[in-house]
């Protein structure tokens, strides 16, 4: 099969790779800055023969996402930021119900109405479970448009592989910006989901998909099994690494301000600088072990984010004591580019115990 | 928790005017005495048997009392969040067209927190099914005020009786559903007596049946009796469906587009 290069928007690249893995049920509800895809989607999805609904809120959206999933059809849902602290309770269920939901967050600044441009404060709540209970979402931090096209991909395949919700936690650049892709057609296995989902009793006993536990310890033995489930995926944990083999210092960032924090650290490099950085690609599961092995003595780690301050939790529970981590919060309501993150990275060399 | 040994009861020279749906499962049902929410489930189960759809079924069930409809059913079904079954429908009914969907819903659960789920499905027209029990109040939390309790009714969160003035006057969802573009058919029915059961589970199939035409969104709102919150006897209760829900809940056919030469879709379900 041939490999086509396409000129696309981060938000295009989320349609198209999802189309690519056999996706043919799209619900969503208008929110800048992910407005492409339900727009874009309106016609897609409808040439490739599935199902597009602008749903009447994002509320509605994840649910029909919910009712899908239960089916076993490929299906997703897009926002931003308001909209998918509407989502969580359907999360919520999803993670409840063992389903495989996947939800595409293009964040914008917050908290509340916040402005339209680029953030990552919905770190914690794509992380942490978002909604309530104890669950985790699958949850990937793309830095690029290519990335976009693949973790939509990716996307799929795990939440069928494992049974639960998948995050995408981009943010308004990487909706925006434009870059070559270059698009590929998965294997889709059409028997994902064969022994659970839903289509219709006819031949065998009737299958159920819920997430009430009311007898006694069943709740409890559910939740062992998820929390089983979500320690196994540690497994699919990744991290990106440039340069840190020789580094004194190490830039911990995802999603596009790894990628800015990259132009950074190059930039410092031929200043004859030792920096390198770490990207965590999949932000839940962590990528624990492989931060954990970059900490040799005398290391210094700065974890640099848009927001005030949330995945730099996560390094230091990673590096437990083990290097020292400095914070740099780039606020959101300000546009990053490199130049922005040279004075912290220096200070954060400088400041040698 | 005994079952009927009919073998037995045959020996003895019983005969079976009404068995069981085989689509019901033989099981003690968990509602209290007089609730009617166990008539609604074998209504359900006798059309969804009569139409033939039994296989091809999937049941979206919600919160309330009902949640557990799956217990009693043999169906494949998907737990909806409070007030969302209309949108989980939805998503079903999209993925698997193929399928017969419906849900079964509470009216906490359908007019109150999924009220603009239940409406914009309805008016999208999505072919699938709505089962409404209205028992006036929140069964399973205890008795709390809903958005069709009566002016006047007494509830835990109304203790001096539902007043108009402060929390407004009871959803009449059946004439809203008929009002709705996409709805092929509402009715409001009740469950207090043979006579009234018979043209329940007629309003049933017919909401149903626009499914299998392919002409959209069927409804249909069912008068249910909640003895327990009541505080009532369950004859009491039933005495009340009939005089105080009925006059201001009237029963009968609120929007059928089978009538309707211009909205019916020749050649079945699309
Ligand atoms: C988001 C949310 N809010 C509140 C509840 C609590 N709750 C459970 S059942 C119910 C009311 C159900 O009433 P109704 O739909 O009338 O059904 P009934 O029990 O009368 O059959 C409520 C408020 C919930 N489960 N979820
Ligand atoms: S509380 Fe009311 S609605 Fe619930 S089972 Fe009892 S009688 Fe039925």
């Amino acid at each position: 099969m041939s490999a086509p290069r396409k000129f696309l928007k981060g938000n295009e690249a989320v349609v198209y790779g999802a189309l690519a893995a056999g996706c043919r049920c799209y619900f969503g509800y208008p929110i800048t800055p992910q407005n492409d895809i339900p727009e874009l989607m309106s016609s897609e999805m409808v040439k490739a023969g599935g199902q597009f609904v602008q749903a009447e809120s994002e509320v509605g959206a994840a649910n029909m996402l919910l009712g899908a999933a239960a089916c076993g059809v490929r299906a997703f849902t897009s926002s931003s930021s308001p909209g998918v602290s509407l989502m969580q309770e359907a999360i919520s269920y999803m993670a409840g119900s063992e389903l495989p939901g996947v939800i595409v967050n293009m964040v914008r600044g917050g908290p509340g109405l916040g402005d339209i441009g680029s953030s990552q404060g919905d770190y914690f709540q794509a992380v942490k479970g978002g909604g309530h209970g104890d669950y985790r979402c699958y949850v990937l931090g793309p830095a690029t448009c290519q990335e976009a096209y693949d973790h939509m991909i990716e996307a799929f395949d795990v939440a069928y592989a494992w049974r639960v919700p998948v995050m995408i936690l981009g943010d308004a650049i990487l909706g925006q910006m434009k870059e070559p892709v270059t698009t590929w057609t998965p294997e889709v296995n059409a028997d994902a989901g064969k022994d659970w989902r839903l289509e219709g009793a006819k031949g065998r006993p009737e299958r159920l998909l819920k997430s009430l536990f009311l007898e006694d310890g069943a709740l409890a033995g559910h939740n062992a099994k998820l929390q089983a489930r979500y320690r196994d995926m540690q497994a699919l944990a990744r991290l990106e690494t440039v340069d840190v083999d020789d580094a004194d210092l190490v830039i911990v960032a995802f999603g596009t301000i790894g990628r800015i924090a990259r132009s950074a650290a190059s930039q410092l490099r031929k200043q004859g600088y030792k920096v390198g950085v770490a990207r965590p690609v999949t932000l839940f599961p962590f990528p624990t072990p492989q931060l954990q092995a970059l900490a040799v003595p005398g290391r210094r780690f700065l974890t640099i984010e848009q927001n005030c301050g949330q995945m730099v939790e996560d390094v230091r529970l990673a590096l437990a004591g083990k290097a020292e981590v400095a914070f740099h919060g780039h606020l959101p309501g300000n546009l990053p580019n490199p130049d922005d993150f040279i004075q912290p990275i220096l200070d954060a060399l400088a400041a040698k115990a | 928790m005994t079952t009927i040994d009919l073998a037995a009861l045959q020996q003895e020279g019983y005969t079976e005017v009404a068995g069981l749906p085989q689509v019901l499962a033989d099981r003690p049902m968990h509602y209290c005495p007089g609730c009617h929410h166990g008539i609604a489930h074998r209504l359900v189960a006798e059309v969804l048997e009569e139409l033939g759809q039994v296989e091809r079924t999937i049941c979206v069930s919600s919160i309330g009392c009902s949640v557990f409809i799956y217990n009693y059913m043999h169906l494949d079904t998907v737990e909806a969040p409070h007030g969302r079954a209309a949108a989980v429908a939805t998503g079903v009914k999209r993925a698997r067209p193929d399928a017969f969907v419906f849900t079964y819903q509470g009216d906490g659960d359908l007019a109150s927190i999924g009220l603009a789920e239940s409406m914009h499905c309805a008016n999208r027209g999505e072919k699938l099914a709505i089962v409404f029990i209205n028992n006036t109040v929140y069964g399973m939390t205890g008795g709390q005020m809903a958005p069709t309790t009566l002016p006047g009714q007494k509830t835990t969160t109304s203790p001096g009786g539902r007043c108009a003035s402060t929390e407004g006057l009871p959803l009449k969802m059946a004439e809203i559903m008929a009002g709705l573009g996409g709805v092929a058919y509402s009715a409001r029915a009740a469950t207090t007596s043979l006579k009234r059961i018979v043209e329940a589970k007629k309003a049933i199939k017919a909401a149903f049946q626009c499914q299998l035409d392919g002409r959209g969104f069927g409804f249909v709102e069912l008068l249910s009796a909640c003895p327990t919150n009541w505080r009532m006897t369950p004859l009491q209760a039933n005495e009340r469906v009939e005089k105080e829900l009925i006059p201001y809940f009237p029963l009968g056919v609120f929007k059928d587009d089978a009538n309707d030469p211009a909205c019916s879709v020749p050649g079945g379900e699309s």
